[in-house]
């Protein structure tokens, strides 16, 4: 019967109490450190100070400390712009903040996830962990070998507890003696999943004791193991891998060589005999705009990409389909699509007449209409360079002030919007350039929309004069563009075998009840044969008197003893049930704190 | 992904949610009214809870067993039984009422949810709007599952309060009218990414008001044992800060998984959608940072020293990171996550 509801509960403080019971439990082995070690007093010497040192570091208290530290020190990193995902965002950011800004760089905070201070938690914690886990997974095996443990003095004072009578004369019958009760306990529960030991058969007095859930530990050990591989993989993936963005044109073709690519980032340990040559063309990419609905009119639906891939150079080639959230897997890489715009196909003359500039220029849209941003540089042209800024919208269209915008993102009346400069465009020292970006700083404006006679306004097919017979700029036709990332990490299948052992151990760990259960038998000198037995759990355990009634139900239907189903509705008291009669079965829980 | 979004169909919608709030709201009202009402018929009770209590307590001293939960300090505690199972408290006819109306609600918003996503062909969890209402007929759907099971009526108007504070932030703060998914989004890991992050939190919710009273509980219990007056009479519908802290610590555990599980999940769809599976994106931070109080908190609850008040307090720290990151971070922090339609 149950006391105070069918609830058994191992808090913290009642962990004081299992302890005793359970003396190699490594789990409060590693708590109890961590509450010990306040007290020693480092006059040890220098190998003392070290063991002193690791005793502090693998303690519970301080995995608790450097876990909340980890959490606060990752937040910086979405507080300021980060190098690595933004770093045109950081050199803004010194450039606005010169006072702030160098002192936060100085803290590694546009760099937080690989700098000092963040790198030294998380070793921390990863040391604190192996230092951890290694003798909890030694005490671990040798608790898996070793035999269930000896069984309690006085199984009575079990947070569960209950006893089964068979009577005299069933006894006989069935001829049960203690001994064979016991080894017919011992298959039951053998049988329902507990590793069993019978031990004292021969006295009058025999037992079994059982336990079962060592997965639960086991599935801590594996989870926190797991977290090790995944740092490892994550490690690999940033030593071995490399990634780079590339922007291709319709009609035009990206190779997988250093050269090939607009931006490259490669890890720690790369060579670049690591990349495999192989070639992309994008022959077509359709965009779906939303048409349907007045609220989301223009929203995009899809983007896909046609392309020809080519695994090397005379190799076949295969026609493919690259989509948001489907990339490609070719020659060792993952192929993603993440971004896209228009490309207008401009042809600029220069002052003497000679094509300076031909070709689709990609435009940086700066809105879901695609208003895109426009930079063209002619640096071949003379007598001097050309360079122009501008807009380029699919839709064009002049409000009542006179502003060009776009309506559409499908280009119904596509427009380029320009202004244009002469001059030294500054390409020719040599430093890197931003091809998105016009330094107008020396150069001199021929018109723009502030200028009297206007900027250039074009449409399909026009062209367009410069002033001072400096040129002309065409606008032939309109071609679309694919923003690539291309990725290559050696130590991703890891991180995801690894996390999802993670997340199993982790699952087991809490999941499952770790329980110990020792029955006894014994004679009465009428000839009943007694039966008792007592539960304990390792933790938190809602479910431990449910599974004692559990137990006893199947000893009980074994030995055709009427189970004790009492102790469900929490009303009645230890006190008050009668052991008296045969048959009779009761059955106890309480709380162990 | 071709046929047309219903729009009609959105507005019954809308108006379902409507219907929703406001038997929500009722219900609100008659489980404050019960914490209110319940404190004068509880005063009755109190000495016969007690008698009864002392009685068991000789009953348990006469069985030599040890340690029986409730002292006669607890019945002066509290009226719903630690067990927190059905019956054990005194009949509670307005907290019955609130019940009823909240199982009314959870099913009109139900249908709200359900009418939502049949409008537009696909799961009901594409944007802010979304993931407000669907999340918080998660909460209430797992609060009335527990209830089943468990006597939670006492965190009824916590729970219900919070329901409709995301109903309101939905419906005024992020009215987005039915539309398809932008291609970022067309991913079955939409699916499986966002529900598990939604009942995560939905569990979060619920595990947060049981750490406020379990803080509140205590206090009132270290007064109540330092023979001061009883400072707030209502938390006598609640059980011990014992109590309430194992159940919140067993709910914790099923949403740190599920918590692992989405982490998992949008590690995964960041690896389909932009090629890497952890940038340290903002919303990747603050799910980490989630993650790392949660397993704080876990670690906590096996640490000497740092079991009950403490371990409330990170699971309350927690849970305000999550609230962090679904309201700051989707609104004022840019990253690839800004598609979430505001
Ligand atoms: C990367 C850092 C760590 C993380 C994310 C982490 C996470 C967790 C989580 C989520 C749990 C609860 C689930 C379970 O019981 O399996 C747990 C339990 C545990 N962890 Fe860690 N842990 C970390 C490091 C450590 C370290 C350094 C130690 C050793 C000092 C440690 C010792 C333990 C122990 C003993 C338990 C079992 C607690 C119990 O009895 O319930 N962990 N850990």
């Amino acid at each position: 019967m149950t006391i105070h509801g069918s609830h058994a509960r191992t808090d913290a403080k009642g962990k004081g109490t299992v302890k005793q019971d359970a003396p190699q439990d490594t789990r409060e082995r590693a708590g109890a450190q961590g509450a010990t070690s306040d007290v020693v007093l480092p006059s040890l010497g220098f190998f003392g100070t070290l063991r002193w040192a690791w005793t502090q570091l693998t303690s519970m208290r301080t995995a608790l400390f450097l876990l909340l530290l980890l959490a606060v020190a990752a937040v910086p990193g979405s507080l300021f712009p980060q190098r690595p995902a933004n770093p045109a965002v950081v050199t803004r950011y010194l450039q606005d903040n010169p006072d702030t800004g160098p002192v936060l760089d100085w803290f590694q905070l546009f760099d937080v996830y690989s700098s000092v201070w963040f790198s030294a938690i998380y070793l921390l914690l990863f040391i604190s962990l192996i230092g951890c886990v290694v003798p909890r997974a030694i005490a671990h095996f040798k608790a898996v070998r070793f035999k269930p443990p000896r069984t309690p003095k006085r199984l009575s004072r079990l947070p569960v507890y209950g006893t089964l009578e068979v009577p005299a004369h069933a006894a006989r019958e069935a001829g049960l003696t203690p001994a064979s009760a016991a080894e017919e306990a011992a298959a039951v529960l053998r049988k329902r999943g507990y590793r069993v030991d019978v031990r004292d058969a021969g006295t009058d007095r025999p037992s079994v004791g059982a336990e079962r859930g060592l997965a639960k530990e086991l599935g801590n050990l594996v989870f926190h193991t797991s977290l090790i591989g995944v740092l490892v993989s994550v490690a690999v993936g940033g030593l071995f891998g490399y990634n780079g963005q590339k922007v291709v044109v319709e009609g035009e073709s990206f190779v997988n060589t250093l050269i090939g690519y607009d931006t490259f980032n490669p890890g720690s340990n790369f060579s670049d005999d690591q990349l495999e040559p192989y070639s992309l063309r994008l022959d077509s990419f359709d965009v779906r705009f939303d048409r349907e609905q007045e609220s989301h009119y223009g929203q995009p639906l899809d983007f896909t990409a046609n392309v020809t891939t080519q695994d090397g150079p005379g190799e076949d080639e295969t026609q493919q389909v690259l989509k948001v959230n489907a990339p490609l897997t070719i020659g060792g890489t993952n192929v993603y699509l993440v971004g896209n715009g228009y490309a207008p196909v401009v042809t600029v003359r220069d002052g003497e007449g000679n094509i300076a500039q031909q070709g689709p220029v990609v435009s940086v849209p700066s809105d879901g209409l695609y208003t895109s941003l426009m930079v063209i540089k002619a640096p071949d042209a003379k007598p001097d360079q050309l360079g122009f800024v501008g807009f380029f919208l699919p839709t064009a269209f002049v409000d009542e002030q006179g502003v060009s915008f776009s309506r559409d993102p499908d280009p119904f009346n596509p427009q380029l919007n320009l202004n244009s400069y002469y001059g030294d465009l500054g390409l020719d020292d040599g430093t890197p350039e931003n091809v998105y970006v016009l330094d107008t700083e020396n150069l001199t404006e021929l018109n723009s929309r502030n200028s009297d006679d206007g900027g250039i306004v074009l449409g399909v097919g026009q062209t367009f004069d410069l002033p001072e017979g400096k040129g002309s700029i065409t606008f032939d036709g309109l071609k679309r563009y694919v923003a690539l990332d291309i990725h290559h990490d050696p130590g991703e299948a890891g991180a995801l075998v690894f996390s999802t052992l993670a997340l199993l151990g982790l699952s087991a760990s809490l999941f499952i009840g770790r329980r110990r259960l020792w029955v006894r038998t014994g004679e009465h000198p009428d000839g009943r044969l007694m039966v008792e037995y007592g539960l304990l759990a390792r933790g938190e355990d809602n479910r431990l008197p449910a599974e004692g009634q559990a137990v006893e139900k199947l000893l009980a239907d074994r030995w055709l003893v009427p189970s004790g189903t009492a102790g469900e509705n929490g009303q009645q008291e230890v006190g008050a049930s009668t052991a008296a009669g045969a048959g009779q079965s009761h059955h106890n829980s309480k709380d162990n704190s | 992904m071709t046929a047309p979004v219903n729009a009609e169909l959105g507005q019954v919608s809308e108006l379902f949610m409507l219907l929703a709030s406001i038997a929500y709201v009722v219900a609100l009202v008659f489980f404050v009214l019960d914490l209110v009402k319940s404190s004068p018929t509880i005063g009755s009770l109190e000495a016969r809870l007690a008698g009864e209590q002392a009685a068991s307590a000789r009953a348990l001293a006469g069985v030599g067993s040890r340690g029986a939960g409730s002292t006669p300090v607890a019945a002066r505690t509290s009226s719903v039984a630690d067990s927190m199972d059905y019956g054990s408290g005194p009949r509670r006819r307005t907290a019955r009422i609130a019940v009823s109306l909240t199982v009314l609600a959870a099913v009109i918003h139900g249908a709200a949810v359900i009418t939502r996503g049949v409008a537009a062909h696909r799961v009901p969890w594409g944007n802010m709007y979304e993931f407000c209402t669907t999340g918080a007929f998660l909460v209430a759907a797992i609060f009335l599952i527990t209830l089943t099971r468990k006597d939670l009526r006492f965190v009824g108007s916590f729970v219900v309060g919070l329901v409709v504070i995301m109903l309101c932030a939905a419906t005024v703060g992020f009215p987005t009218p039915v539309a398809r998914l932008i291609p970022a989004l067309q991913s079955y890991w939409l699916i499986v990414h966002v529900s598990i992050a939604v009942a995560s939190s939905a569990l979060f919710t619920i595990t947060f008001s049981m750490s406020v009273l379990q803080l509140l509980q205590t206090s009132r219990e270290a007064k109540l044992s330092a023979g001061k007056a009883d400072p707030a009479r209502f938390l006598r519908l609640v059980p011990s800060a014992l109590s309430l802290e194992n159940l919140s610590y067993r709910l914790n555990a099923i949403a740190f998984v599920g918590w692992t599980f989405t982490l998992m999940a949008g590690a995964i769809w960041a690896e389909q959608a932009w090629g890497r599976y952890w940038g340290w994106d903002t919303k990747e931070v603050w799910t980490f940072v989630i993650w790392t109080v949660y397993a704080g908190y876990l670690h906590a609850r096996a640490t000497r020293g740092w079991t009950g008040t403490r371990a409330a307090w990170l699971s309350i720290v927690g849970y305000l990171c999550i609230v962090f990151n679904f309201t700051i971070v989707n609104i004022y922090f840019s990253g690839l996550h800004s598609y979430s339609g505001v």
